[in-house]
């Protein structure tokens, strides 16, 4: 009787759980939002909020540099076809509060948006996902191009418990990974909450298997550093990160997308056969291979089997030619060749004549450059075309367009062509 | 007053940035004169900011050598120039008028600097895209409440094949922006780059037949605003030819062969890339670690 009282106001239900834990809903609200850190004072003591744009803007700078001093000159071949495995611990650790609402919860947020950036940037690999549960690594999609698949895959089973075996997971990816041919690159990505590991054997053994089949094992922790995962990281080749807020947790994710510096020796070069597939006529019927229904219009051939499929990139089921149009190979060209990173400007340098005159307004989005007081406020330039730009452009030039505008709207002579055939 | 401001943003105000083609290599040699295609685009220019009081226009132009802004209708300082300009032009856009005949003697003067052997005669259409994407990632910065944006490239001068990789840049962060790109091709050929830039960010692509009219063109098909686009029924793209260019002999190729270090196209099967100089199919590391996997025999007694 008291249960169906319960069921049917829902107010009554939300007092019975204020009164269990303590606080009620809208004082949660305050608890997670953390306002007053978001204000500082100024000089007259008067509040007012961080100016956030600055240090945003430095972040970005020691980013920038730590990239342009590793490739210091040479160009750095980078892995585009990558055949990576996202290995998600979900050990009763992962069902910790920390990250609000649940570590599980933030996880398969950030994932999700992790998984629609790498296929925007790696148009041409493919995922996998794995999940420890209990101790055992199931497999919960095998490699594949399409983000839904993935995505969907995740989101049906978010539940923790039992231990984790960071072994049995490297054993079962390794094992998944040994069938990928052999130009591709193979990485595994493993997002670790647990503390320990139970492994059935030694772990150490299967790090010198990975080591020895060329797999780069990354790790992202969410709880502590440990020492085993810094050592697979360190023989492997990797990354090892550990996240200290969600945000945090986000962006070491999404470091992840860009391919990143591969070793020579890893992958072995080879050509690849794909075909480009035309866009079929309007109003064609065809049955499709991949949903095995009739179809009208919009879809396209495979050059080799003339079988229809609905997307691209996407493998032929019928002769295993892999299908691409020419936009998805131009997205990773900007991998092969980087801008290069822009030179910041002292804030305080004298008004030269150069800078009085292509100093006053960005030349990317025609913001004045002039700060408070008529003094030259903060820019950066680019070496090549000498042209200034705000700080919100060149994080965007740098982050999202790789074409400096400067460098694009000078006319280059026939001869010099950027793919330098 | 942020109430009264929200009330008038309605779902149709527009930021309108035109890529106007000033190439004169193109325009040397043409049915129309570059002045009576200008009449027909300042009016056009109008009719867009007569449709909704808080519409913007920017015009940047794209020359053979260079790239610029030449007008902005939300900066105040075109509105005090009230002399006529002695062409019969309204008094709008004497600012334009006058930056872009200052632009074009800057844009001779560039190119004059160059050698005469190579002229290619494309334009320099990815700059104007890269600073028109650079203008639009400054609204978005604005705050919640601006003009919903979309880029318009009036163009007739060909491709340009050594602008491929900086044009598809422009075009996937476009795309990310939501930022759709239309064109308007008044060339001879065809525009490869614009028809792909147009069907990748969902903006209407459309080769004007007659171009005595194209101001009918272009207040009919090109000054409808992302949310009437809903229900207006705009040229649809048809065949939009997405296949690659063989990097040896420049043809475009159904099935090919690409490197899989840089992803470079190949028509046939070569030992070597001549991009990155990769050579295929060898392997740098000992493949003899095969020989522990052998069982060791136990010795006959």
């Amino acid at each position: 009787m008291s249960n169906q009282r319960k069921r049917l106001t829902g107010e009554r239900e939300d007092e019975d759980d204020e009164d269990a834990e303590g606080i009620g809903e809208w004082e949660r609200a305050y608890v997670d939002d953390r306002s007053w850190e978001e204000l500082q004072e100024d000089e007259s003591g008067l509040l007012r909020p961080i100016d956030n744009s600055a240090i945003y803007h430095a972040q970005y700078r020691r980013r920038l540099r730590m990239l342009s001093a590793a490739a210091a000159g040479t160009r750095i071949q980078k892995g585009l076809i990558r055949y990576l495995y996202i290995v998600i611990d979900f050990s009763r650790a992962a069902a910790e509060m920390d990250f609000r609402p649940s570590r599980i919860a933030v996880m398969a947020k950030h994932i999700e948006a992790f998984i629609r950036e790498f296929f925007d940037q790696n148009p041409l690999s493919q995922i996998g996902l794995v999940s420890i549960k209990n101790g055992v690594a199931h497999t919960l999609t095998d490699l594949g191009g399409s983000p839904e698949t993935h995505i969907k895959a995740l989101m049906g089973k978010l539940e923790a418990l039992g231990d984790s075996s960071l072994q049995n997971a490297l054993e079962l990816v390794n094992e998944h990974l040994s069938q990928v041919p052999s130009y591709g690159h193979r990485e595994v990505l493993i997002l670790y909450s647990a503390l320990c590991t139970c492994d059935p054997g030694d772990i150490m053994e299967t790090i010198q298997k990975c080591k020895k089949s060329k797999l780069r094992c990354s790790v992202i922790g969410l709880s502590a550093e440990m020492f085993i995962c810094k050592h697979l990281c360190q023989e492997t080749g990797g990354l090892y990160s550990v996240a200290v807020d969600e945000v945090h947790l986000k962006d070491l994710l999404l470091e992840h997308a860009p391919p990143p510096p591969a070793i020579a020796e890893f992958a072995i070069a080879n050509l690849i056969k794909m075909g480009f597939p035309q866009r079929a006529a309007e109003g064609s019927m065809a049955i499709c291979s991949c949903h095995k229904e009739v179809k009208i219009g919009a879809g396209y051939m495979c050059p080799r089997c003339k079988a229809r499929v609905c997307d691209l990139p996407t493998e032929c089921t019928i002769c295993g030619l892999t299908l691409v149009s020419s936009p998805h190979l131009a997205r990773s060209y900007h991998h092969l060749f980087p801008i290069a990173p822009f030179d910041e400007v002292p804030a305080f340098s004298s008004l030269n004549d150069s800078r009085r005159t292509l100093g006053k307004s960005c030349f990317g989005c025609q913001q004045s450059l002039i700060g408070t007081g008529n003094k030259p406020g903060p820019c950066v330039t680019c070496r090549k075309c000498k042209h200034y730009f705000c700080l919100d452009c060149d994080i965007y030039i740098h982050e999202s367009l790789h074409n400096c505008p400067g460098c694009e709207s000078i006319h280059r002579p026939k001869s010099v062509s950027l793919m330098e055939e | 007053m942020p109430s009264v401001a929200f009330k008038q943003y309605s779902d149709d105000v527009s930021l309108l940035v035109l890529l106007l083609d000033t190439n004169p290599l193109f325009w040397s040699n043409t049915s129309i004169t570059f002045s009576q295609f200008l009449s027909h685009v300042l009016a056009f220019l109008n009719a867009v900011l007569g449709l909704n009081q808080l519409n913007q226009v920017i015009v940047i132009a794209t020359g053979y050598s260079s790239c610029d802004y030449i007008y902005d209708s939300s900066l105040t300082s075109n509105h005090g120039n009230f002399e006529r300009s002695g062409t019969g032009m309204p008094p709008l856009f004497a600012s334009l008028l006058k930056k872009l005949e200052d632009f074009v003697t800057k844009d001779e003067e560039l190119s004059r600097e160059e050698g005469h052997e190579d002229r290619t005669p494309s334009c320099l259409l990815s700059g104007s895209l890269s600073m028109a994407l650079c203008y639009i990632q400054r609204v978005f910065r604005s705050g919640h409440l601006h003009p919903q944006p979309r880029i318009l490239c009036l163009q007739g001068s060909p491709d340009g094949p050594e602008q491929y990789v900086a044009v598809m840049n422009s075009i996937f962060s476009a795309q990310r922006l939501m930022v759709p790109i239309d064109s308007c091709y008044i060339g001879v050929q065809n525009s490869a780059f614009l028809q792909q830039a147009s069907y990748i960010t969902g903006g209407v692509h459309h080769t004007p037949k007659q171009l005595d009219g194209l101001f009918q063109y272009l207040t009919t098909i090109f000054a409808t605003d992302l949310h009437s686009r809903g229900f207006v029924q705009l040229p649809k793209p048809i065949g939009v030819d997405f296949r690659a260019s063989c990097f040896c002999h420049k043809k475009t190729i159904d099935m090919g062969y690409i490197c899989s270090v840089c992803l470079s196209i190949f028509c046939e099967h070569h030992k070597k890339c001549s991009t990155c100089g990769s050579v295929f199919g060898q392997s740098k590391l000992d493949e003899a670690s095969s020989v522990s996997d052998k069982k060791r025999k136990a010795p006959h007694t």
